[in-house]
């Protein structure tokens, strides 16, 4: 299946989808709102991206991206990158846990690192880092990071204890 | 000089003349306990420093060799240092069966003395109904391990003991039977009977082939009763950290350790005993004059050396295999070794009724 | 922090069905590391395992988002320990890749070679603590024996037994010892007549097939939708093989086949990799004696700049699918760096096919998975 022809596929499931060639494998951008339909879509035939084998986030500063790449066991030359911007102030987006099992673990961290919610998670919760509870109790920790929250990976992120800046 | 025969004797007549009967027996009695107590302490030094350099051999490493030449000195170290450290009750343990659990242990294996003969006339206690003693006392040993394992109040402890007490009571089975092939042949429950029999041959190569079934089914049941691997899930120091001991610390725990080895040298003595003749040295047939030149080697030297092969198998057996899982552990005592120990107990029967043994 | 145990503790206490909750982990013999996972029993039977990460959490992705694309390899090494090569060779390329720098080809055939070496040197040590997990000591230090071999020659090329630090964009950091060639051909030797002792002490051991055979099955469907890479994905019949589907530096080359099996169970994982273990033997024999002459780096700048943009290497290492995906903004340090850990989706299995047999099975079957902590914590 070429790029063309995948474009093609795509625009007739979700018209207003942003296409960018310049990477090395197509990317797809989809509205937040969009990104379980398509990912839906996706997986079924005739494209057949049953593997998802990066789930991630990126700040950029103005808002969040998730990042899905995204692949075909029967097929792994087509490779594809799916893109959703979510708003920065109050990121939510829907779970894709139920298309990829393996999401359930990449969306935990991802919430705990970028403070993402995810709809209808199976189990929401911290898994790498502590309880958010518990950094409320710690009192260094909330002083510095009191309105944001306590999300590491943002880049406005700051730790005066732990983070040594370069 | 090696020979223990006749000190027993002479200590026994000695005393009669010095002192009255009541006293003489009250100074036997007080020598044995010393006697043993000693024993036990050696033996567990031998052991352990024994299995770590067959662990070592097998494992293609030296093993200790630090403290005194060759090592010989490691496990005192090690008992020093236990010694000395703190043994700690954990908070919400019940503390009167946490402490008394390891006395039990340990008691167990002191009772499971009396009846084994060392020597030719060396033995504590020559009780009549020896055999059904050892098989009666010996399960006992599983009631200080559920007690441990329940007061630690921890729950890998809980489950090991749970673990130890399933395998302890299946696999008494057919110890039990393999056992009494055994007293079927000798038609005697008395050690010192077993043993006369075995005068003109071993029950291992008199008993055709009932009784080396009988033999390698005794080598697996004790190796189970002793929670040894590959039986070791009481312990299963990959599931249960340490099973029902994880909480003990100190010399406890080296009362824990210690009857473990304890254990496998009474139930490889007994294994010696009833299969391979005990202290009595290898008699064929009517060889006589292979048999004179056998009798120069000294009873207890016999004795010791089947022992502490058996010993050496069941170690070879531990850093060999892996351990099983609980419930092939279960299917293995239930649908295979205890049919086949029935069956071969019947065997064992027609054979003895028919006098078809040598 | 400790909130976190409080929950545990809650429910610790035996439930209204009797169940059992215990920690396996931080600090316990079977998980090599410190992973915590509290599993709910009843009786010896699991109902439900839940990881609990972040012992060993350093927050390497925010790290590398300070370091420059030249220091930020060095710290991948403490990922994945066990095959720190593989992951430095995996950073090597995506900067090559973003730069267009050519590396020459003895550096290729090179860096094949040693990430051979990683691989059986990961695969030697997880059949030693894999069969220690199922109760069988002896294994561990015939497996040690050749990984000792294999760490002597990194010690010789690297300077490193662990984290070897040796490659960098566009190369390697030295020209191999004058003696590699021969150590390599020593232990390939030693290697052939070796393995199959540990063979016949593991494989065909009964108890050690009835621990691990029909234990911990995962279907291929399964393995795909959890992500699964490497042998564990493989033991399910599923074909992920990186060297295969995207072949980097002298994979392309060299012939070896992929190991499939289609069973799936721990015995399916437990062959895989033994066999691994012979393909990349393979590999080595073919490229030992065929090593190019010539220089050992490439041309590069001093300060190396990625071009605004995305980027995504993936590399085989011991346990499957490494992946990195870097968002640059033109500067010398990553935006966002990303490391797609074989381990992480790995474990994430472990509930789904563990959940409803015996403890005992939950050590063939953590086992088999061969988690590592660092590298599912990062």
């Amino acid at each position: 299946m070429t790029n063309e022809a995948i474009k093609e596929y795509i625009t007739t499931i979700a018209p207003e989808a942003i296409f960018d060639e310049t990477g090395e494998w197509l990317t797809i951008t989809v509205e937040s709102n969009q990104l379980k339909p398509m990912a839906t879509a996706l997986n079924e035939q005739p494209m057949q991206m049953d593997f998802l084998f990066c789930l991630t986030c990126v700040d950029y500063k103005t808002h969040l991206t998730m990042v899905y790449h995204l692949t075909a066991t029967t097929n792994r030359i087509i490779n594809l990158v799916l893109k959703a911007n979510v708003d920065r102030a109050n990121p939510t987006i829907e779970t894709v846990s139920a298309i990829w099992r393996t999401a359930e673990f990449h969306e935990r961290e991802v919430f705990e690192m970028f403070g993402v919610q995810f709809l209808n998670h199976p189990d929401l919760r911290n898994l790498i880092l502590e309880d958010e509870t518990a950094i409320a109790v710690d009192e260094k920790k909330e002083s510095v990071n009191e309105q944001k929250g306590y999300w590491p990976l943002r880049k406005d992120f700051e730790d005066p204890i732990n983070m040594i800046k370069l | 000089m090696l020979s223990l025969e006749n000190i027993t004797k002479t200590t026994q007549d000695w005393l009669l003349t010095k002192f009255s009967p009541t006293m003489a027996l009250t100074i036997e009695c007080v020598i044995v306990i010393l006697l043993s107590i000693t024993l036990f302490a050696l033996l567990g030094l031998v052991l352990v420093l024994l299995e770590r350099k067959v662990a070592a051999r097998i494992q293609i490493r030296l093993g200790p060799n630090r403290v005194g030449p060759g090592g010989i000195f490691q496990t005192a170290a090690d008992t020093l240092k236990l010694i000395m450290k703190e043994g700690l009750t954990p908070d919400k343990a019940d503390k009167f069966l946490f402490n008394l659990a390891p006395f039990v242990v340990m008691m167990v294996a002191m009772l499971l003395l009396a009846p084994i003969a060392f020597a030719k006339n060396f033995q504590i206690w020559d009780i009549n109904i020896g055999v059904l003693y050892i098989s009666s006392i010996s399960s006992l040993s599983v009631i200080g391990i559920l007690m441990a394992g329940w007061a630690s109040n921890n729950k890998y402890s809980l489950l090991g003991a749970m673990r130890s007490g399933a395998q302890i009571v299946s696999y008494e089975l057919s110890a039990g039977f393999a056992v009494l092939t055994i007293v079927v042949l000798t038609g005697s429950l008395q050690i010192s009977d077993i043993i006369a029999s075995q005068e003109n041959g071993w029950w291992l190569f008199k008993g055709h082939i009932p009784v080396i079934i009988a033999f390698v089914l005794y080598i697996i049941a004790v190796t189970a009763e002793t929670n040894r691997a590959p039986f070791d899930l009481a312990e299963a120091e990959s599931e249960l950290t340490a099973g029902f001991h994880t909480e003990y610390s100190g010399m406890k725990f080296a009362l824990f350790f210690l009857a473990e080895y304890i254990n496998i040298f009474i139930v490889c003595a007994i294994g010696a005993t009833l299969f391979l003749g005990g202290w009595m040295p290898l008699h064929i047939g009517h060889w006589e004059s292979f048999n004179h030149i056998m009798d120069y080697i000294p009873s207890s030297l016999w004795f010791m050396g089947k022992t502490f092969f058996l010993i050496f198998v069941i170690m070879w057996f531990r850093w060999t295999f892996p351990r099983l899982r609980v419930d092939h552990l279960l299917n293995l005592e239930w649908k295979y070794l205890l049919p086949i120990s029935l069956f071969n107990l019947l065997l064992v029967t027609v054979i003895a009724i028919m006098g078809w043994h040598f | 922090m400790y909130n976190q145990t409080e929950i545990i503790k809650d429910t610790t206490e035996l439930g209204p069905e009797g169940e059992l909750v215990i920690n396996i982990g931080p600090q316990h013999p079977a998980t090599h590391g410190v992973l915590h996972l509290v599993v709910t029993l009843n009786g010896e039977t699991i109902k439900k395992i839940e990881p609990h990460l972040g012992y060993i959490h350093r927050s390497i992705e925010k790290m590398c988002e300070s370091l420059t694309y030249r220091q930020f390899i060095y710290v991948t090494s403490r990922m994945d320990y066990l095959s720190s090569h593989i992951n430095n060779t995996a950073c090597a390329l995506l900067i090559e890749k973003g730069l267009q720098i050519e590396v020459p080809e003895r550096a290729k055939v090179v860096r094949t070679i040693l990430n051979e070496l990683t691989r059986i040197a990961s695969h030697e040590l997880w059949i030693g603590a894999m069969a220690m997990d199922l109760g069988a000591f002896t294994p561990f230090f015939y497996a040690f024996r050749e990984r000792e071999m294999i760490t002597d020659i990194m010690e010789d090329t690297c300077g490193a037994r662990l984290t070897m630090n040796y490659i960098v964009p566009g190369g390697l950091m030295y020209d191999i010892h004058p003696d590699f060639q021969t150590k390599v051909k020593a232990f390939v030797k030693q290697f052939k007549e070796k393995v199959t002792e540990y063979e016949d002490l593991v494989t065909g051991n009964i108890i050690f097939q009835s621990r691990t055979k029909g234990v911990g099955v995962l279907t291929a469907q399964d393995a795909i939708s959890y992500g699964c890479t490497g042998p564990v994905a493989r033991a399910s019949g599923v074909s992920c093989d990186m060297r295969k589907i995207a072949p980097y530096d002298a994979y392309d080359r060299v012939e070896f086949d992929e190991v499939i099996e289609t069973t799936g169970d721990s015995f399916a994982r437990y062959i895989v990799r033994v066999k691994e273990m012979n393909q990349s033997i393979r590999i080595i024999e073919q490229l030992i004696d065929n090593i190019p002459e010539g220089e050992f780096v490439g041309k590069t700048k001093n300060v190396l700049k990625l071009a605004k943009g995305e980027f995504y290497q993936r590399v085989e290492t011991a346990r499957g699918e490494l992946g990195i995906y870097i968002v640059s903004e033109g500067a010398t340090t990553p935006y966002r760096i990303k490391f797609r850990s074989p381990g992480f989706s790995n474990l994430s299995v472990l509930n789904h096919i563990a959940k409803g047999s015996k403890i005992g099975d939950l050590m063939a079957t953590m086992g088999t998975l061969d988690l590592v902590i660092p590298d599912i914590d990062r």
